[in-house]
């Protein structure tokens, strides 16, 4: 493969979400799959609704998102080839050291967000319909609260990305829910520690589709099903266990063999 | 805040390649894109200024209006004409380098333009009887008081190269602020703030608005050397 | 080439801001006297001017010339000189350019057209930094390039000190005897008879008298002219 792949030189334009962006695993990723297969990859990192639209509008050839309700739509509707399961990470649960709720330590967070809701303590939400905030959204589902009918102001809707609602947050001393990528490479903390992790619940699955030719036939074919090729590939899969912030790992390879 | 400047200018100051790259790119594309607006909006200006046709005050408010046109509005625009699924989509135009200069032509071209109307009109009010005697008409009377007031159109071109420089919303949409392809100086400030890494974002920020002063600071000399030469 | 002039004016009149500043005038402007048009200030003698070089269009009435390609036979030098961020010799060339005239003959024509007003030194000068007096000779050296048959002045030593006045009228004379006819606005009684062979007399808008200079000076014949010779009308 490594051969047949080094022939195809040129670049491809990768659909992902800004919370992958900024964890910094591109820059870990890409340099790999380059020197392995000659392709540049050239990343635009929008919102999980963003990325999986600009699939749609043929603006990009491969999309790697992280919501597999709206990817399967996405492959069923025709935008897609197929779906293939790549990795996971993981939110968390951060909040001011301070923790007025009293969550910390604690290992469930629909709990936490119960008890969050019922001190009314401040949480800052993303707003922006992106993965992270379904994910968020489904977790107060879980919780049993209508969220939508039962915020107060206590809860703050930033309509951001990760970064900016972190900050937020953190400015605010208010909870949060973030993946654990962002979080780890976020230096504006102030107060906020984490929470609450490690709750099953929390796992957020990746996905990666390459764009459909039939219905875009300027799609890079090719280039793209090497890119698909090589992250579920035993190599990629090991480039991803190997990107890791302060000793730690952030994303977890599960594709399928 | 003191810290964060200092620790801001520290990390400026050591950083590598990949920081005059970025530099590098957004002078190329802000400098592109007012060069263009330049080239079609100075004589648009002149043309208003010195034309008589119906509707031309309408056209002058507009012209001024657009002034004000949204960043992010235009970029989003300029990305439906490029975008595969829009008009344009077969140039494959979209994230790259040349999509944020026309993002910013679009921008910078009414600034230009409708300061140049002002300039040329203003003018036109000293030049119009005598070049009338001398038997000039209209393109060529334009594009002489054009010439002749070119150092202080400067100021004109100047207020373009700021917006360009300054704005996030346009190239940020069209070019994707892909590492290594299309990230300037202003989307990798929003980026590095959105990261929370704050003293890099202010750092940056020193460094663009120093070069934007450096620009000022020359045009200003060459408008200043000409006044004195020319009279 | 036929003639242009004489001139004719017929019925002109010209309004604006819902005043009339030019009532009715009919005159004819033949070819040899230097015509001094004199009058108060607000008389209207730069709108007259204006409205026979072509500036302004007559709200009624009629201005004709006789003979074709008026337009480019004639030249006007303005109270103040305009000219181009350029050097005095491109601005001279500038005109010849205009003109239709090429190459070489352009640089030799705008070259003896500054000799001929004294300016030859200063050919590379920026045109603005010259002085006032300079300038205006200048516009008058443009003129000169040019060879028109019909030269107005529009008060063309207002601004300019007794020394720099006497230059320009020591040109202007110069264009008169080169056969160029001289229309003139002035309101110095004393450039009047210096420069003039005949005087056309304007008070408020209309024509008041017209003579030749020895029967207009030391006494106009109309009150109107009489009053302004005494110095009772400085302004109209």
């Amino acid at each position: 493969m490594g051969l047949a792949a080094a022939a195809l030189a040129g670049f491809i334009t990768v659909a992902s979400t800004t919370s992958t962006e900024q964890s910094g695993l591109f820059k870990h990723l890409l340099p790999l799959f380059e020197r392995n297969t000659g392709i540049q990859v050239r990343v635009v990192a929008l919102g999980t609704g963003q990325a999986l639209d600009m699939g749609k509008r043929g603006d990009a050839d491969v999309v790697f998102v992280h919501a597999k309700a709206l990817e399967e739509k996405f492959v069923t509707e025709g935008y897609g080839v197929r779906r293939f399961e790549v990795m996971y990470n993981d939110f968390v649960l951060v909040g001011p050291k301070s923790d007025p709720a009293k969550v910390g330590g604690g290992k469930d967070i629909v709990a936490a967000l119960q008890k969050i809701k019922a001190a009314q303590a401040p949480f800052a939400s993303r707003g922006d319909k992106s993965g992270t905030h379904f994910a968020e959204l489904q977790l107060w589902t879980m919780a049993g609260i209508d969220i939508a009918k039962d915020k107060g102001p206590w809860y703050r809707d930033t309509g951001s990305g990760m970064g900016p609602t972190l900050n937020t947050a953190s400015g605010m001393n208010a909870y949060a829910l973030t993946d654990r990528g962002t979080w780890l490479s976020f230096k504006n903390r102030g107060e906020l520690v984490i929470a609450v992790e490690r709750d099953q619940r929390l796992f957020n699955q990746y996905g990666v589709i390459l764009v459909n030719p039939a219905k875009h036939p300027h799609v890079k074919k090719a280039m793209g099903q090497a890119f698909v090729d090589w992250i579920v590939s035993p190599e990629g899969q090991a480039a991803i266990a190997g990107y890791k912030i302060g000793g730690e790992q952030l994303f977890f390879p599960n594709a399928k063999r | 805040m003191l810290d964060a400047i200092l620790s801001g200018l520290r990390l400026v100051a050591t950083l590598d390649l990949r920081l005059w790259e970025i530099v590098g790119l957004s002078l190329a594309v802000s400098l592109s894109a007012v060069a263009l607006a330049t080239l079609v909006g100075l004589p648009l200006g002149a043309a208003i200024a010195v034309g008589r046709f119906p509707g031309r005050q309408a056209v002058i408010v507009v012209l001024n209006a657009l002034m004000g046109l949204p960043p992010v509005v235009v970029g989003l625009f300029i990305y439906l004409l490029l975008s595969r699924a829009g008009p344009l989509g077969e140039l494959g135009l979209l994230f790259t380098p040349q999509a944020m200069v026309i993002a910013q032509t679009v921008l910078v071209l009414p600034i230009i333009a409708a300061l140049a109307r002002q300039s040329v009109e203003d003018a036109w009010r000293e030049y119009e009887e005598q070049l009338r005697s001398l038997g000039v008409e209209g393109v060529r009377g334009a594009l002489t008081v054009l010439w002749d007031i070119r150092f202080s159109l400067l100021t004109a071109v100047l207020a373009g190269l700021g917006r360009a420089s300054a704005e996030v919303g346009a190239v940020m949409i069209v070019g994707g602020n892909i590492d290594g392809v299309t990230r300037v100086m202003t989307t990798t400030i929003a980026l590095e703030t959105s990261k929370g890494d704050l003293p890099l974002a202010l750092g940056l920020g020193m460094v663009l608005i120093a070069i934007v002063l450096a620009l000022n600071a020359a045009a200003h000399l060459v408008k200043d050397a000409a006044q004195r030469r020319y009279g | 080439m036929s003639a242009i002039l004489p001139l004719r004016l017929e019925d002109v009149s010209y309004e604006a801001g819902g005043r009339a500043i030019i009532e009715r005038v009919s005159l004819a402007l033949e070819a040899g006297p230097s015509t001094i048009i004199l009058g108060a200030n607000g008389a209207g003698k730069s709108v007259l001017m204006r409205l026979m070089h072509g500036l302004l269009a007559p709200t009624s009435g009629r201005v004709a010339w006789s003979g074709e390609g008026a337009r480019r036979r004639q030249a006007m030098v303005f109270q103040r000189p305009v000219m181009l961020r350029r050097s005095a010799l491109a601005n001279v060339t500038y005109a010849l350019d205009v003109a239709g005239v090429v190459g070489a003959e352009r640089e030799r024509l705008a070259r003896d057209a500054l000799a001929e007003v004294g300016l030859g030194r200063l050919a590379q000068r920026p045109a603005r930094v010259l002085s006032g007096g300079e300038q205006q000779r200048l516009a008058l050296a443009r003129a000169w390039a040019l060879h028109p048959e019909v030269l107005f002045l529009d008060e063309p030593t207002a601004n300019l000190d007794p020394g720099a006045t006497r230059e320009i009228e020591t040109i202007i004379k110069a264009f008169d005897a080169a056969g160029t006819k001289i229309v003139m606005s002035t309101h110095s009684l004393g450039q009047a008879r210096r420069l003039g062979d005949e005087v056309i007399f304007l008070h408020q808008g209309r024509v008041a008298e017209r003579a030749p200079i020895d029967k207009f000076f030391p006494l106009p014949a109309s009150p109107e002219a009489a009053a302004f010779v005494k110095g009772e009308l400085p302004w109209a």
